[in-house]
């Protein structure tokens, strides 16, 4: 039992690793896309930031150094990664249930680095972590899954592996939770056990509930990142590449070479207006004039 | 209300509209709109309408797309449909818009905060048909089902949805529900982005079926291609107008103005939407002013489509966009300009400065430019002698979406505002927080059928309620109040929807352009360059 538990955790953490990988290369070598920021934009100048300003307020901006002010992302990331800044903002009852959700991951996380670098006397810091943070993230799923099944704009809209990801978070993290309230005095900790899993010693007594919740969240960790679970990974897409990408090509001097490469991909769009016939490149249709040539 | 209940409805295969709307549904108004039994009824389709065009959505129609005559052309409709949904999710057709389309397919949660955000959803009293998340999930169940290869499994994770043609002919008038001004995006926690899709949707539906809003295509981007401007106006007919208004401005103001046009080396490329020349021809007369007396070397140009700035395939058509920007950029080149100057136009600002800048490369790469940045350095550089005491009534600034939330110009025009009119007062919220005027994403030039009513009544609804929130101390017809917006789109709106609920008639509210004001202050210029007239 303990050695089939010990490769599930890291075949788990292995499937994990390579599906978020797989994720954001796949996100990651998409083309530029054409500019579609919204403003504001925190790396921007501080003065501009405020109001949302961007590099147009300012007269002849080409002319102007391009200034990237880490800071400013940085000071917006992380109260939104931490503290879901932007749910707090403009969605405060999903909030009261998302951020003790994922604060409780997060705590989740924290306990098993913990687990990783802290020595045995240490094993308070870990439990206390792990425990909070199991209980926050369940309190967080089952408002969630209650929100989801008794509000009808959420009802409309779910899907039943909604319903099946929410419930499969709160049955993991209850047998875990379990596990740690029912060990017996006088036995092994989780912290003793959990270590041993990961230098694969054999011997160890894993007791049923932990055994049970520590396969079932190495199928969890496993089947995150096939599903828009790994919002995490998008997010930095969303933000970095489309929300606050305002690079320019008259400032980047990559960006020209890119869009010629992608000036020469041959469309297919079939309307009579876009003229595309297989042979026509993006640059060949965008020099065209349907209007005078007697199309549509 | 009638709303629906599902997504399923979408396929519904009797055409009976999906959602209906009485005065009494919709989002309540200030006084003194607050009474909706004195609201303005709406205008039926008639039979005629119903039976010829698919219009089986809502009250309204947009794009009148034609019923098939049998199911054996419906089954073709829906078998392009799905081609040009694959095209969508591919580089090489659709490299322009891809990576954010393909992230807000795979991970918005549902969590439908972006809801709250969008003005059309509250106006229309929270019917689910407008919520932002309604088309967007219907997309995203076809792109698993059909792009991704569906199956039980997806199906299950994703949701499934029937395809048919009552889908398709209800999701084209369902992409033109939506005025694009991206609000819902700003609030997504995760950035997933449902204006997108709806403009996506418009791209599918015209470049692979050939289906738009006739005002966007047949009279906007090819009438802009074939005769120079989609107000129809060939060179000649637009040099004369703008004669025209050197004279008439000139005799106005006393001060003598001349448009220079297609002068080579020139500073300045000044593009105005040719919308503005024909309705509020003191718009551009006031710009060739105030360049003027700035010392500003300036020119228009007389080259095919460079004399407006519109660019309608923004909304619906990235091959048309493209199209248009590169005329832009052609004509900037051919003339040897420093820079374009966008005028009064938000979604001109847009194209041009901001989404043709990954198109416009090597020698089309001529800077842009908005006017709202070159009239604050014009003003309080102190070029101009202005006296604030001749705007002295009150004064609230709109804000073009496509203008601050998606381009960063919000505060040029605001310190101009403050500088030269001493009642301004800000609509709540504005800034990057603003709400669409209601004409946003060609809303404003369509008003087929009974299509105005709908934007009257919903899309502009919460702009009205903020214009009389921020004059709600001065509503008595005696004190004149003047809305100022800085986008010939939004002027159009503004004009519709003042009129339709008689804000200038009972109130003495009116709209105007930016340059306007600048020039009623003018100290040089004859008083009264503002006139309080209805136009």
């Amino acid at each position: 039992m303990a050695i089939v538990l010990s490769f599930a955790i890291y075949g788990a953490a292995l499937v994990f690793i390579l599906g978020c990988a797989m994720r954001a290369w796949k996100y990651a070598r998409m083309p530029v896309h054409l500019r579609w920021e919204l403003y504001p934009v925190p790396h921007e100048e501080p003065e501009l930031v405020g109001h949302g300003g961007s590099s147009f307020e300012t007269l002849n901006w080409w002319n102007k150094p391009a200034r990237f002010h880490l800071w400013g992302e940085v000071r917006f990331m992380v109260p939104e990664m931490v503290f879901l800044k932007g749910l707090w903002e403009f969605n405060r009852r999903l909030w009261l249930c998302s951020f003790p959700f994922h604060f409780g991951l997060y705590l989740l996380a924290a306990a098993a680095a913990l687990l990783l670098v802290t020595p045995e006397r240490w094993s308070w810091a870990y439990e206390a972590t792990a425990v909070a943070g199991s209980a926050l993230a369940i309190g967080g799923a089952a408002g969630l899954l209650i929100r989801r099944l008794a509000t009808r704009e959420l009802r409309i809209y779910t899907r039943p592996g909604d319903i099946f990801n929410l419930a499969f978070f709160i049955v993991t993290l209850c047998l875990l939770l379990a596990a740690w309230a029912s060990q017996p005095s006088g036995t092994p900790g989780l912290r003793t056990i959990l270590g041993s899993l990961l230098t694969f010693d054999s011997a160890v007594q894993v007791p049923p509930l932990l055994a049970a919740g520590l396969g079932l969240a190495a199928l969890l960790a496993a089947y995150i990142p096939f599903t828009h679970m790994s919002h995490f990974i998008a997010k930095y897409f969303t933000y970095h590449s489309v929300r606050w990408d305002d690079s320019s090509v008259f400032r980047d001097p990559d960006l020209p070479r890119k869009i010629a490469q992608y000036l020469s991909y041959r469309p297919a769009w079939s309307a009579p207006h876009i003229g595309a016939n297989g042979t026509k490149t993006w640059a060949d249709v965008a020099a065209a004039n349907p209007a005078r040539e007697g199309k549509r | 209300m009638k709303q629906p209940d599902s997504l399923n409805e979408m396929s519904r295969e009797e055409r009976s509209p999906l959602a209906h709307l009485e005065n009494e549904d919709l989002m309540p108004l200030p006084a003194p709109l607050d009474s909706p039994a004195k609201d303005h009824n709406w205008t039926a389709l008639s039979e005629q309408t119903r039976e010829r065009y698919e219009c089986g959505l809502d009250d309204t129609c947009a794009v009148s797309v034609p019923k098939p005559k049998n199911r054996q052309e419906e089954d073709e409709l829906v078998a392009k449909f799905l081609s040009g949904l694959d095209k969508l999710f591919t580089q090489e057709n659709n490299w322009t818009f891809l990576q954010p389309l393909v992230l807000t397919m795979e991970h918005c949660a549902q969590c439908q905060t972006c809801s709250e955000a969008c003005h059309i959803f509250e106006a229309s009293g929270g019917n689910e048909l407008y919520r932002p998340t309604y088309r967007s999930e219907i997309l995203r169940r076809l792109y698993f089902k059909y792009v991704q290869g569906g199956g039980l499994l997806s199906a299950w994770q994703h949701g499934d949805i029937r395809l048919n043609w009552p889908l398709v002919a209800r999701l084209i008038e369902l992409s033109y529900r939506c005025n694009l001004c991206r609000r819902c995006a700003q609030t997504c926690p995760i950035g997933a982005d449902n204006g997108l899709v709806a403009h996506e949707l418009r791209k599918l539906f015209s470049q692979e079926m050939g289906i738009a809003a006739k005002e966007l295509h047949d009279n906007g981007t090819m009438l802009q291609l074939k005769a120079g401007s989609s107000t129809g106006m060939n060179a000649e007919a637009v040099k004369d107008n703008i004669d025209f208004i050197d004279e008439d401005i000139s005799e106005k103001t006393g001060i003598a103005v001349k448009t220079p046009w297609d002068v080579e080396g020139a500073d300045v490329l000044l593009i105005h939407n040719a919308g503005e020349i024909l309705a509020w021809p003191e718009n551009p007369g006031a710009f060739a002013l105030i360049l003027d007396a700035a010392g500003i070397s300036w020119t228009l140009s007389s080259e095919l489509a460079a004399y407006d700035s519109v660019n309608y395939g923004l909304w619906y058509d990235d091959a048309q966009f493209a199209r248009v920007a590169v005329k832009h950029a052609e004509a900037a080149r051919k003339l040897k300009v420093k820079k374009i100057v966008l005028g009064e136009c938000g979604h001109a600002h847009k194209a041009l400065a901001v989404i043709a800048d990954r198109v416009l490369t090597g020698e089309l790469a001529i800077p842009r430019e908005s006017s709202m940045t070159l009239l604050r350095d014009i003003v309080m550089s102190g070029r101009l002698t202005l006296n604030p005491s001749r705007n002295d009534f009150p004064v609230t600034l709109h804000d073009p979406c496509n203008l601050v939330r998606l381009m960063g110009v919000v505060e040029p025009q605001r310190e101009i505002v403050r500088a030269i009119c001493p009642r301004f007062r800000e609509m709540e919220p504005h800034g990057v927080d603003n709400f669409c005027c209601g004409g946003g994403s060609g809303f404003a030039i369509m008003s087929g059928h009974n299509f105005q009513d709908w934007r009257f009544h919903v899309s502009g609804r919460k702009k009205l309620e903020q214009i009389l929130n921020a004059f709600s101390d001065c509503l008595e017809p005696e004190t004149p109040k003047y809305i100022c917006a800085p986008c010939s789109n939004c002027k159009g709106q503004f004009r519709d929807m003042l009129a339709y609920y008689r804000l200038w008639d009972k109130h003495r509210i009116l709209y105007g352009g930016l340059v306007e004001l600048i020039v009623n202050a003018m100290t040089d210029v004859k008083p009264g360059f503002i006139e309080w007239e209805w136009h």
